[in-house]
C-alpha cells in the first residue's frame, strides 16, 4: 500500500518533470500541460515503474529520426551480419554473407552465386569439391585506421569451415569469401591489426595441416594449430592471398585472438585450451574432451611477434602447405616470433586495453581476469628467462608477465573498455556484467577508485557471451552504451516454442553505475560478437554511383545492359539477353529461347532514385535477383525446361508493380524438330 | 556621315561638357554595359525551378531550367510523368534550347551597341533585352500548358489525373504532389538587366536630349541654306 503510494507520487513527479522539460522549449506551455496529464495516464494504464519511464525516454527514438550509433552484430548460425540502431535497438539490415538470402537476392543467380562459389572447399586429392551454403559467423570486425574504426570495411569468419569474408560498407554487401587452405575451422577470427594491414584468422581444433589425413593416435606428431595473417588491400577492397601467410602452432586448441595496439602494435595475442593435447577415445572408455582438455591447471597465452613473422615471410622462410606459405614452428622459435606465458586453464577472451599496455585474459573456469603487462613481457623476453614447452617454444613464467589478477565473479568470458578507465567483463555463470578499474595510465581517469578493483556487478538475463561497448576494443572507446549479448532468454519474452530467441540487453554505462535499459529478442541467429560505431562514421551509397554498376568490381561493367541497347542476340544455341529495368517495366518483356539454349542474361536497373530497387524472379529456374538503382547483374543458365514462365519484379516498386512482368518462353526441343 | 546615319546615331557630347558633367554622360553607358554583362552571366545560371513534394519525396523532386538545358531530377520526373501520360521533359522547347545562347548573346551585343546610340533608336535596340524575362516566362507557360493539356489519353492514371495547366510561378497541386515553381538567379539577373537598361536609357535620354534637340534645330536652320 505504502509502496504503491510512493510509486504513484514518483510517477507524478516524472510526469511533471516531463512537462517542465518539454515546456522549456515550447512556445505554448499550456498544450504540454495537457501532454503531462496524458503521460501520467499512460504510465498508470500500462502499470510502469518510475525506472521504466526513464528507460523508455533513454532509448526512445521518435518516428522518422535516426539512431546515433550503429551496431554490427554477428548472426552466428545464420551466417549473416545484423545491423542495429543504438539506442533504439531497431534492426536496420541483415547483410547476407555465407548463407543465401532471398531478400537481397543473394545466391539465386548473379553476384551472390559468384561470391558464395569462392567459399566452396575446392576439389583436391582428398576428394571432390564441397559446396558450402551456410556459415557459423562468429566475429565481425570493422576496419580500423590508427586503432579506431574507419567505417570502410567489415570482416567476418565462418567457424564451421575456416573461411573469412569481406564486406564493403559503401554498399553493405559481401565482396569476397576466402577459404583457408590450411585448416577446416577457425575461431580467433577475424581480428584486424590497427591499420587493417592484416586480418588475423586462427584455427581452433588442431588437425593435420592442409586438410590432410592422419590417425588421431599421431596427434602430438602431425596435428597442428595455425594462425593465418591475411593481407588486406584497401584499394581493391580484397584480401590479397598472394601476400598472406600463416604460422604453425603446437596442437593446442587456439582460441580468441586480438591485435596489440599503440605500444603493443606489431604483436598478436591468442588464448589456448587443451594444452594437455587430450585426444582420448570416449567409446574406449576414455574421458570426454570436456574433462580431458581441462586436466592441466594452466594453458598458454600465445604472443606472436607479427612484425618479425612478416620479415620471415618476406625472406621466404616458409614451407608451403596446400600451396600456402606457412612459417614452421622451428623457424618461429629461432627467429623469436612465438612466446608463451601460462594462463589459468581454459580461459576464453583475450582483450587489449585502450592504451595497449595490458592484455586481459578472462578466466572462464577461474573467477579472475588475469592482466598481463606488455612492458613486463618485453622485459622478460629481453632477460631471456624462459622455460620451454614440449615443442621448444619459450614459455615466460607467469610471475614475470602478470600485472594483476582481479576477482570479478564466476565464468568471466570477454572484456571491453570505456573512456573512463574501466573494464567490463561478462560473467557467464553469474549471469552478470562486472565493472572493474584499470591501472596504469587509466588510474588518473578514476582518482577515487583503486586500480584493479571490482566496482559493480549487474545481473543480466541470461548467460552473457560477448559484450560490446561503442569502440570498446579500440584505442578510443566511448563509455555510453554496452550491449550484453546473452545466450539464453528463458522467461524474458512471449513464448515462441522450444527454440528460444537470444536476448540482446542494452545497458547504460554513462554514469557511475551500470543500468539496464532494454531487452531485444533475436530469433534469427546467435550474436557472438558485435562492434558499435558512431553512425556519422558511415557514409554508404544511396544509389550505385553510375548506371551499369557491377558491385563485385565496384565499377561500371563493360558488359552491362544499357538503356537504349536492349535486345536478344542469338549465336548458335547461345542466347544473350540485354535487359533494363525501370519503373514499371522490363525491356524486353518477352524473351523467346529454345529448350537447351545456353542463356546469358545481362540485366541493369537504371533508376537513379534512392530506394527504387527492383527484383527479377523467374519461375521454375530458381532465379531471384535484387537490383538496386544503377546495379547490373549477369545470369547464366541452361533453358533446359520448356514451357511458358513468367518473370516479374519481386519488390513492390510502384503503383504499376503488378504490371511489371514478362514472359520467358522456352520452345520445346520436340516442337523445333517437328517444325523442321 | 549622311544625315540619316547622324539622325540615328545621335549627337556626341563635347569634351568640355563631358569634363564638367562626367557622371551625366558616363553613367548611362555603365548601366547599359552592366546590363549586357548580367545577361551574359545569366547564361550560366538556372532560370527557373519547380519542386514537387509528395509523401514519398519528403525533400521534393526539383527540376531546374537553364536557357539551353534542363537539369535536376529529370529522369525521376519522367518516370513519374509516364503514369499520367506526360511527354518526357526532353521534348519541351527544343528550338528555344537550341538557339537561346546565340539569341541572348545577340541581345547583349545590341544593348552594348545602344551605348553609342544617343537617340530613341537606342531604345529600339534594347527592346529584345527589355522584354526578354517576360518572353521567357510566357514561353515557359506555353510549354507547361502544352505538356499539361496533352496527356496521353490512355495513361495508367487517366482516372485520377485529368489534363491541367501548371503554374509558371507559385504553388500548384496534381495528384499527391504539391509543386512550387520559383524564378532562379538567371531569371533574376535578366530582370535586373531589364531594370538597368530602362534606367540607363532614361539617363541617356536626359543627357543627350538637349544636345539632340539642338542638333535638330541647327539642322533645320542650315537646311534652308542647303
Amino acid at each position: 500500500m505504502k509502496h504503491a503510494l510512493k510509486t504513484r507520487m514518483m510517477l507524478g513527479l516524472i510526469a511533471a518533470g516531463l512537462a517542465a522539460g518539454c515546456s522549456r522549449h515550447a512556445a505554448n506551455q499550456t498544450s504540454y500541460q495537457g501532454e503531462s496529464t496524458k503521460a501520467a495516464a499512460v504510465i498508470a494504464q500500462r502499470n510502469l515503474k518510475p525506472d521504466d519511464v526513464v528507460r523508455a525516454l533513454q532509448t526512445f527514438v521518435p518516428p522518422g529520426q535516426h539512431d546515433p550509433y550503429i551496431m554490427f552484430a554477428s548472426g552466428g548460425q545464420n551466417g549473416q551480419i545484423l545491423v542495429y540502431g543504438i539506442p533504439s535497438m531497431r534492426l536496420l539490415d541483415e547483410i547476407p554473407v555465407f548463407t543465401p538470402d532471398s531478400m537481397a537476392g543473394w545466391g539465386f543467380g548473379g553476384d551472390g552465386n559468384t561470391v558464395l562459389q569462392e567459399g566452396n572447399i575446392p576439389a583436391s586429392k582428398m576428394g571432390p569439391e564441397k559446396v558450402i551454403r551456410w556459415g557459423d559467423l562468429h566475429h565481425c570486425n570493422l576496419s580500423e585506421s590508427n586503432g579506431v574504426y574507419d567505417g570502410q570495411f567489415l570482416f567476418a569468419n565462418d567457424k564451421a569451415n575456416g573461411r573469412i569474408a569481406v564486406v564493403d560498407l559503401r554498399d553493405f554487401a559481401t565482396k569476397q569469401i576466402v577459404k583457408n587452405p590450411v585448416f577446416y575451422n577457425d575461431h580467433g577470427a577475424v581480428f584486424v591489426t590497427p591499420n587493417t594491414r592484416y586480418l588475423v584468422e586462427t584455427a581452433q581444433y588442431a588437425a593435420p595441416l592442409g586438410g590432410a589425413y592422419d590417425s588421431i593416435t599421431n596427434y602430438d606428431q602431425t596435428y597442428r594449430g595455425e594462425m593465418t595473417f591475411w593481407r588486406f588491400d584497401r584499394e581493391t577492397g580484397r584480401i590479397d592471398t598472394n601476400h598472406s601467410f600463416a604460422v604453425e602452432l603446437p596442437p593446442y586448441w587456439q582460441d580468441l585472438a586480438i591485435s596489440g595496439k599503440l605500444v603493443s602494435h606489431g604483436w598478436v595475442f591468442c588464448n589456448s585450451f587443451n594444452v594437455a593435447r587430450y585426444h582420448g577415445d570416449d567409446l574406449n572408455g576414455d574421458p570426454s574432451f570436456e574433462a580431458g582438455a581441462t586436466s592441466r591447471d594452466t594453458d598458454y597465452l600465445h604472443m606472436i611477434h607479427l612484425d618479425q613473422a612478416v620479415k620471415d615471410f618476406e625472406a621466404g622462410k616458409f614451407v608451403r602447405v596446400n600451396g600456402f606459405p606457412v612459417i614452421p614452428l622451428k623457424t618461429e622459435i629461432a627467429d623469436h616470433i612465438l612466446y608463451f606465458t601460462p594462463e589459468t586453464k581454459s580461459p576464453h577472451g583475450v582483450d587489449v586495453s585502450p592504451d595497449g599496455h595490458y592484455i586481459v585474459v578472462s578466466g572462464k573456469l577461474d573467477p579472475h581476469v588475469t592482466v598481463y603487462s606488455f612492458d613486463k613481457i618485453q622485459q622478460a623476453i629481453a632477460a631471456g628467462h624462459f622455460q620451454s614447452d614440449d615443442y621448444g617454444v619459450p614459455v615466460i613464467p607467469m610471475e614475470d608477465t602478470v600485472e594483476a589478477r582481479v576477482e570479478v565473479g564466476l565464468g568471466p568470458l570477454h572484456t571491453q573498455f570505456d573512456d573512463k578507465g574501466f573494464a567490463y567483463t561478462t560473467l557467464f555463470l553469474d549471469s552478470a556484467i562486472s565493472k572493474w578499474s584499470l591501472g596504469g595510465s587509466a588510474e588518473q581517469l578514476h582518482p577515487d577508485v583503486k586500480p584493479w578493483t571490482l566496482v559493480q556487478k549487474l545481473p543480466v538475463q541470461y548467460n552473457p557471451g560477448h559484450l560490446a561497448v561503442i569502440g570498446g576494443d579500440t584505442t578510443h572507446p566511448t563509455g555510453q552504451y554496452l550491449l550484453s549479448l546473452n545466450k539464453w532468454s528463458i522467461d524474458r519474452f512471449d513464448p515462441v516454442g522450444p527454440l528460444y530467441p537470444e536476448n540482446l540487453q542494452l545497458i547504460d554505462i554513462s554514469g557511475k553505475e551500470m543500468k539496464l535499459l532494454s531487452d531485444t529478442p533475436l530469433g534469427m541467429g546467435e550474436t557472438h560478437y558485435a562492434q558499435i560505431i558512431a553512425a556519422d562514421k558511415l557514409n554508404p551509397w544511396q544509389v550505385y554511383p553510375q548506371i551499369g554498376w557491377n558491385p563485385l568490381t565496384q565499377k561500371v561493367d563493360p558488359n552491362a545492359a544499357m538503356p537504349g541497347q536492349e535486345g536478344i542476340v542469338r549465336n548458335g544455341n547461345h542466347v544473350t539477353v540485354n535487359m533494363t529495368i525501370v519503373r514499371s517495366h522490363f525491356t524486353p518483356e518477352i524473351v523467346r529461347v529454345n529448350q537447351g539454349d545456353d542463356v546469358t542474361w545481362h540485366v541493369t536497373n537504371f533508376e537513379r532514385t534512392p530506394n527504387a530497387t527492383h527484383g527479377l524472379a523467374i519461375s521454375a529456374y530458381n532465379i531471384n535477383l535484387t537490383l538496386n538503382p544503377g546495379e547490373a547483374e549477369t545470369l547464366h543458365f541452361k533453358a533446359d525446361r520448356a514451357g511458358v514462365f513468367s518473370f516479374y519484379c519481386t519488390k513492390f516498386c510502384s503503383a504499376l508493380h503488378l504490371e511489371m512482368a514478362g514472359y520467358l518462353i522456352v520452345k520445346p526441343a520436340a516442337t523445333q524438330t517437328a517444325a523442321r | 556621315m549622311n544625315v540619316t546615319a547622324q539622325h540615328i546615331i545621335g549627337p556626341r557630347a563635347p569634351l568640355e561638357l563631358k569634363r564638367f558633367h562626367p557622371l551625366r554622360y558616363r553613367l548611362p553607358a555603365w548601366l547599359l554595359a552592366a546590363a549586357a554583362v548580367l545577361l551574359l552571366v545569366s547564361l550560366f545560371r538556372p532560370y527557373w525551378q519547380i519542386t514537387m513534394f509528395a509523401p514519398q519525396y519528403p525533400d521534393g523532386l526539383t527540376v531546374i531550367s537553364y536557357v539551353n538545358h534542363v537539369g535536376g531530377r529529370v529522369s525521376e520526373v519522367d518516370i513519374l510523368n509516364q503514369y499520367i501520360g506526360m511527354k518526357p521533359l526532353e521534348a519541351a522547347a527544343k528550338m528555344e534550347k537550341r538557339f537561346a545562347v546565340i539569341l541572348i548573346v545577340a541581345m547583349a551585343l545590341l544593348v552594348i551597341a545602344a551605348v553609342k546610340i544617343h537617340s530613341p533608336f537606342a531604345a529600339w535596340l534594347s527592346l529584345p533585352a527589355i522584354f526578354y524575362p517576360l518572353i521567357f516566362l510566357a514561353d515557359l507557360q506555353f510549354w507547361l500548358a502544352d505538356f499539361g493539356l496533352n496527356l496521353a489519353p490512355h495513361a495508367p492514371l487517366n482516372m485520377s489525373v485529368k489534363p491541367f495547366v501548371p503554374h509558371v510561378l507559385g504553388v500548384g497541386y496534381v495528384g499527391q504532389f504539391k509543386s512550387v515553381a520559383l524564378p532562379c538567379s538567371g531569371l533574376i539577373l535578366a530582370t535586373l538587366a531589364t531594370i538597368l537598361i530602362l534606367t540607363g536609357l532614361w539617363l541617356q535620354r536626359r543627357a543627350y536630349k538637349p544636345l539632340r534637340d539642338g542638333q535638330i534645330a541647327a539642322a533645320a536652320k542650315s537646311g534652308g541654306r542647303e
